[in-house]
């Protein structure tokens, strides 16, 4: 149990994927301008996420290690998240015609997320128990989704500043990623 | 979002040089007596230390303002010279002055003017400066010394190894190690207190902080012992940053919320991770990193307790 | 992004070049950030990563040119990513065996090539819609580009960082220089590229 606890607030202030792992740069760049646009991306990247640690734990353990195929890994873990990202979207498109048009084409990008591929490599790496898995999975999307929304309400705070020309855009949002960074540092030497 | 921007309190959204300028000021004399008192227990070096960070910072914003062909008359308004004695007062008195100075550009430079300059800093530059010198030196900003610059354990560090700490008595007068701002609470009081007075500073920050944090430190057991309600409050009041961050650097006009209720939140969410960075985390002072956190929200804390004042808030507006 | 009809006008020359400045995948198509932030304390590590992913953005970009017409549209994605993956797979397994050390420095950012950006942003723009050779020197060009970005920040974060370049001691003779810590840590990276990428801005603002 304590285990579980250290693998869980691990991966949301201490080793935060975003900000200190540097997995799922990507979409914390491009989607934060929004508040609520922020919200949505962290809710499906957290259903991914969770349901590919689950999916790729049990296609390595029944299918990669007693097969002797672990050296594949790569090339089916994504396929696995693709199909599932592909499900997650033709779900969203039902139930929330709303959400689905903001989120717009940043959806299948949650297959290039390294965040998602990232967790299952490292799941396989830290050789986690199904348990473990999912925890980690769910946290790792939790530290995401704290970070992309934290970043996105400071983004929208700044649209009304003057930012020197040349920082618009991409460097100004690295240097607040860096300052955010920084602040996660407290947290270090916490468990 | 737009209303936000157009409510009137104490934060400088609206303002004119003249008024910021004057609040700066105060500033500077809020902080004065509590500088000088570092310069009378650890000698003549301090006060080059403080000269080296107000006028690194002022040089800086000036030089920068410059270069974007803008008029460098904000960069006398005060505040750079605010941030650039707050660096100073953020290290530790054996520390070099290229570090002051280093620390005041960076707090400039990218604590404020690459965001645009002031209003829209989303952290409070000088403790974002010093995280990063944290960082980059950490030995550097951990060398603490008594008198006569001999090294010596600061009272936080005391605590959390388990050996002896200074009495309460003289951590309110300020006779023990420490960052330079770090040292007597009873001067830094009588600063923050005449900041309130004048309504430059809202008191719901600093109460809800340190309240938070002396609840919080009384009620949970240190680190590797299971008793409750056996915490010595006072002294964590007393000791570290607490009172200098509370007081004069969470309170930032820029980086804290706007509505009254956020203020509170934003104390209480600074006292709680301070409160727990300094009983189990791997630093012995979280004050810094607790309010940075707070700073990142701000935003968000803005964002949700404005709409109970005033109805719904559209979302994607 | 100024791929389209006309393109055919563009010299080969002009296809590999562009990747290198005015389109560089990293300071102007913005793509390819995490092993940019990820890999790059030391100029050996970035080098490293640089001529890995190269590998497999030509090897890729050369066989999904050879297929593009057999590609059916609807899942082209998927295929462009079973091919790029299994490049990825044969550069990981080569440099697990041929240069372990590099191997467990850059980690899980080597399978993570599957997903860099820029890989797929190259299949699907150019070599789903061009020959071979073409193909070949895009990826040659982009891989370069890359390469030459990540250099220049892991140059930047381990000279001040740890006052030092590819390993080498080159800031010795500044005796009283202290490293910076923060370089070689995440806040460092972010910062390092942000300011990298606003002087890049800046110069090319100053171009124009």
């Amino acid at each position: 149990m304590n285990q579980i606890a250290v693998i869980f607030f691990s991966a949301i202030l201490i080793n935060n994927f975003v900000l200190i792992r540097f997995l799922g740069i990507c979409p914390f760049l491009g989607i934060s301008q929004k508040i609520e646009t922020a919200l949505g991306m962290s809710l499906a990247v957290v259903f991914v996420m969770t349901v590919a640690s689950l999916a790729t734990w049990i296609v390595q353990t029944y299918l990669l290690l007693p097969y002797d195929l672990v050296y594949l890994r790569t090339i089916v873990f994504i396929l696995v998240i693709a199909v599932l990202v592909q499900f997650v979207e033709m779900v969203i498109q039902k139930s929330s015609p709303t959400l689905y048009q903001a989120l717009g084409v940043y959806l299948p990008l949650i297959t290039t997320n390294c965040a998602v591929l990232g967790v299952t490599i490292l799941n396989l790496n830290e050789a986690y128990n199904l348990v473990e898995a999912l925890v980690h999975g769910f946290a790792a999307a939790v530290g995401f989704g704290l970070a992309i929304v934290v970043f996105a309400g400071i983004r929208e705070r700044l649209e009304l500043a003057e930012i020197p020309e040349a920082l618009q855009g991409f460097p100004i949002a690295l240097i607040i990623a860096g300052l955010l960074s920084i602040s996660f540092f407290g947290f270090q030497g916490l468990l | 979002m737009e209303i936000k921007k157009l409510l009137v309190s104490s934060s400088p959204h609206v303002h004119s040089q003249n008024s910021v300028r004057r609040a700066m000021l105060w500033v500077l004399a809020a902080l004065a007596p509590a500088s000088l008192f570092a310069v009378y227990y650890y000698g003549a070096y301090v006060l080059l230390l403080l000269v080296a960070g107000i006028a690194s910072a002022v040089l800086c914003e000036a030089l920068i303002l410059k270069l974007r062909h803008k008029p460098i008359s904000p960069a006398f308004d005060g505040s750079a010279a605010v941030t650039g004695l707050l660096l100073a007062l953020n290290v530790p008195a054996g520390a070099p002055w290229w570090l002051v100075a280093i620390g005041a550009v960076l707090a400039i430079g990218i604590g404020k003017q690459v965001f645009g300059g002031i209003g829209h800093n989303p952290f409070n530059p000088a403790l974002a400066a010093r995280a990063i010198l944290v960082v980059s030196w950490p030995a550097r900003m951990t060398s603490w010394v008594g008198p006569g610059l001999v090294s010596a354990a600061t009272p936080l560090a005391a605590y959390r190894a388990g050996n002896a700490v200074p009495s309460h008595f003289d951590l309110f007068l300020g006779f023990r190690p420490g960052s330079l701002g770090e040292m007597s609470v009873f001067l830094l009081l009588v600063g923050g207190l005449l900041l309130i007075n004048l309504k430059i500073i809202d008191w719901k920050i600093p109460a809800s902080f340190i309240g938070t944090v002396a609840l919080l430190t009384w009620i949970l057991p240190r680190e590797g012992q299971t008793a409750f309600f056996a915490g010595d409050p006072i002294f964590h009041v007393l000791s570290g940053g607490l009172i200098l961050g509370a007081f004069f650097m969470a309170t930032d006009w820029t980086t804290s919320p706007i509505t009254k209720r956020g203020r509170i939140v934003m104390g209480v969410g600074a006292g709680i991770i301070t409160a727990i960075i300094r009983l189990y985390g791997g630093l012995p002072e979280g004050v810094t990193f607790a309010i940075l956190i707070m700073n990142a929200c701000t935003p968000l804390i803005d964002r949700y307790t404005l709409g109970k004042s005033f109805g719904s808030v559209r979302g994607a507006a | 992004m100024a791929l389209y009809g006309g393109q055919r006008k563009m010299n080969d020359l002009r296809v590999f070049w562009r990747g290198i400045f005015d389109e560089n995948p990293t300071f102007r198509l913005l793509l390819g950030m995490c092993p940019t932030l990820a890999v790059s304390i030391a100029a050996g590590q970035g080098l490293g990563m640089g001529l890995a992913a190269t590998a497999v953005l030509v090897a890729s970009n050369i066989l999904i040119s050879l297929l593009r017409s057999v590609i059916p549209d609807k899942i082209r994605i998927p295929c462009f990513i079973v091919v790029i993956a299994t490049f990825v797979t044969m550069v990981d397994l080569i440099m697990a065996a041929f240069v372990p050390g590099l191997h467990e420095v850059l980690g899980i950012f080597i399978p993570l090539i599957v997903v860099n950006c820029i890989i797929l942003q190259r299949a699907e723009a150019f070599a789903s819609k061009n020959g071979v050779w073409r193909s070949t020197l895009d990826g040659l060009g982009m891989g370069v580009g890359f390469t030459l970005a990540l250099v220049l920040v892991s140059a930047i974060r381990e000279i001040l960082g740890s006052g030092t370049l590819f390993g080498l001691e080159i800031l010795g003779f500044w005796q009283s220089f202290e490293p910076m810590g923060i370089m070689v840590s995440p806040p460092g990276a972010f910062i390092v590229l942000g300011l990298l990428i606003g002087l890049i801005n800046f110069l090319s603002l100053r171009k124009a």
